[in-house]
């Protein structure tokens, strides 16, 4: 292990270490700390000046109360949940195919197309912005959730194909040949013997995408305007204009719009870090 | 008539059905990626070649905004060059996020939730991130000017508000939730290193710098490459920040390639689709660069595993 075991160091070394990490992680937290006090002081402290002190009253319940009864806020983060939660299904579900395809067959132009998704998924937004913009306004979709959906599953079929392709090199390949002896149809292959064995790769990029699609903003506003279909991370602009320079409210409208893909986060950790870190690791 | 093509029909589907199986699994994943992604990215270049305000015909204008573009646009420029300095500073989180990640790697009472509560601002969205560090910027008020002030550092009109400082501003807000993937992924890497090496190369009397660079490093290559790839695609796509934490301002001067393009094509400024496009093409190839690059080492792994 490096760097060497904290337990073989000096007992002076360990106690330092110990006071070092909670230092350490106030510091690197600072900002989120100083939003989360924010979002609990009353609106006079900042009248007063009083921003980084602690708040002459507590006021939380209020902030966030505004939040969800006095503003577009609930509307926009059911337009995000309406909007993640098929995208991951979508891209999730193309990609387990392609993967499939690709991972477990060998035929000509195999790796051109897999390279061909990875490239893709690479491309600056910025140039297929106004095509897919007129696409989507062609097809009678603009502003509404199913045109940002169409769009997200498609680009991230590309990274979930990656993915799911190598995921399924490293799965045993003498498990789909003995499906095989035994005569057993190709999709019932995928279906019964891969689709099982892929289990934690459908979760970790379930929770990769949904904290993808939850936090995208470039595609919110060039696809959709207005409450009817943004999502949150878009909504969180308007809402900030409507309480303008109302430090106390727009830190709750953060800390709401933020916390989703925060508690998919701790909730699905394992997942989550082994869908990131796919290939550091050989 | 029936009876006899019904089994014969069945059976070019059983004999061909290795080699057609894939394609039919293919066919969705390539139709939306096809219609998405590839076939924008041609149109973007054909619409590059045009005068276009979106809504009347295209006008063909050949290379007009191309020269336009390279022939001396001060926003190009300083777009281009801001560009430059977020790969060149975004490339920060990477050792960053190695440091953290030595730091973070020990087993310690607690140490598994220290991990996850730095790995946090990576999965904050980036518009929150900007909003955040906007407040901490905010002059006279915020927390950043008030520490700078104690040290007797005053930047006018605050770190957002001033040109010379504003970019970096930015860059520095981008930096915190790369770092804190780079760290995940050098954690997971520094988990995988093989502890016999490590103890072989102790019992030489490899130590600290030696050892990182000679033994451990060498090992983190992997994570290292996907490192760069994030980094790298990172720093070209930023936007969220840009867009949130100064829309392009002071004086454009915090504007980069992608948000000068939506600034031409979408925004209060007119919808000047044709000279957009034209900016998102040269943005393409500056990041077709790198993508060569990336695909070229994963195809070289690839030729090795087989």
């Amino acid at each position: 292990m490096f760097p060497t075991p904290i337990a073989k160091t000096s007992r002076k070394w360990q106690i330092t270490y110990q006071a070092l990490l909670p230092v350490a992680l106030i510091i690197w937290l600072l900002p989120l700390l100083a939003v989360a006090l924010f979002s609990i002081k009353p609106e006079a402290d900042f009248a007063s000046g009083n921003f980084w002190g602690l708040p002459s009253s507590f006021e939380g319940f209020n902030n966030y109360g505004r939040v969800f009864f006095d503003s577009d806020m609930p509307r926009y983060l059911l337009n995000s949940v309406l909007i993640t939660v098929p995208t991951m299904i979508g891209a999730v579900a193309l990609s387990a195919l392609t993967g499939f395809a690709l991972g477990i067959y060998r035929f000509k132009g195999n790796l051109l197309i897999f390279f061909m998704f990875i490239a893709g998924n690479f491309v600056p937004f910025q140039i297929l912005m106004v095509p897919v913009r007129d696409l989507t306004v062609s097809m009678g979709l603009y502003d509404t959730k199913t045109g940002l959906i169409l769009f997200h599953i498609a680009f991230q079929t590309g990274f979930c194909t990656l993915f799911m392709r190598n995921f399924i090199r490293a799965l045993p390949f003498a498990l789909v040949e003995a499906a095989r002896v035994e005569g057993v149809a190709e999709w019932r292959i995928f279906w019964y013997v891969v689709m099982p064995l892929m289990k934690p790769a459908l979760a970790a990029l379930s929770v990769l995408i949904f904290t993808f699609i939850w936090n995208d903003y470039f595609w919110a506003i060039v696809l959709t305007q207005g409450p009817d279909s943004q999502p949150v991370t878009a909504g969180i602009t308007s809402f900030n204009s409507q309480f303008r320079a109302a430090y106390h409210l727009m830190s709750a409208g953060s800390i709401v719009a933020a916390l989703p893909p925060v508690l998919m986060f701790f909730l699905m950790q394992k997942h989550f870090i082994a869908g990131l870190t796919l290939g550091a690791v050989k | 008539m029936t009876m006899s093509t019904e089994p014969a029909r069945r059976s070019w589907y059983k004999r061909n059905e290795i080699a057609v199986t894939p394609w039919l699994f293919l066919i969705p994943g390539i139709l939306f990626f096809a219609i998405y992604v590839v076939s924008p990215i041609i149109q973007s270049v054909w619409i590059s070649f045009h005068a276009w305000d979106g809504l009347s015909e295209k006008e063909w204008v050949g290379l007009a905004n191309y020269q336009r573009l390279l022939g001396g646009d001060r926003k190009f420029e300083i777009s281009f060059w801001n560009n430059i300095k977020w790969l060149v500073l975004y490339l920060l989180a990477i050792p960053m996020g190695l440091f953290i990640a030595l730091f973070l790697n020990q087993t310690v009472f607690g140490i598994r939730v220290y991990k996850s509560l730095f790995f946090f601002p990576f999965v904050i969205s980036q518009v929150v991130v900007g909003l955040v560090f906007s407040w901490f910027y905010l002059p006279n008020s915020g927390l950043f000017d008030v520490i700078t002030g104690l040290v007797g550092i005053d930047i006018s009109g605050g770190v957002l508000g001033n040109p010379n400082t504003a970019t970096y501003g930015i860059i520095a807000a981008g930096l915190w939730p790369q770092t804190a993937y780079c760290m995940i992924l050098y954690l997971t890497g520094l988990n995988a290193v093989d502890p016999e090496q490590v103890e072989a190369a102790r019992l030489d009397g490899a130590k600290g710098h030696k050892m990182l660079w000679y033994v451990i490093l060498p090992q983190l290559k992997p994570a290292t490459f996907i490192a760069f790839v994030v980094t790298i695609i990172g720093a070209l796509r930023s936007f969220d920040f840009i867009a949130v934490m100064t829309n392009g301002g002071p004086f454009g001067s915090t504007r980069v390639l992608s948000f000068y393009m939506f600034e031409e094509s979408l925004s209060e400024f007119g919808f000047r689709m044709g000279y957009g496009a034209s900016i998102a093409v040269v943005l393409f190839f500056i990041m077709l660069g790198f993508i060569a690059y990336f695909l070229y080492s994963m195809w070289c792994d690839e030729q090795e595993a087989r």
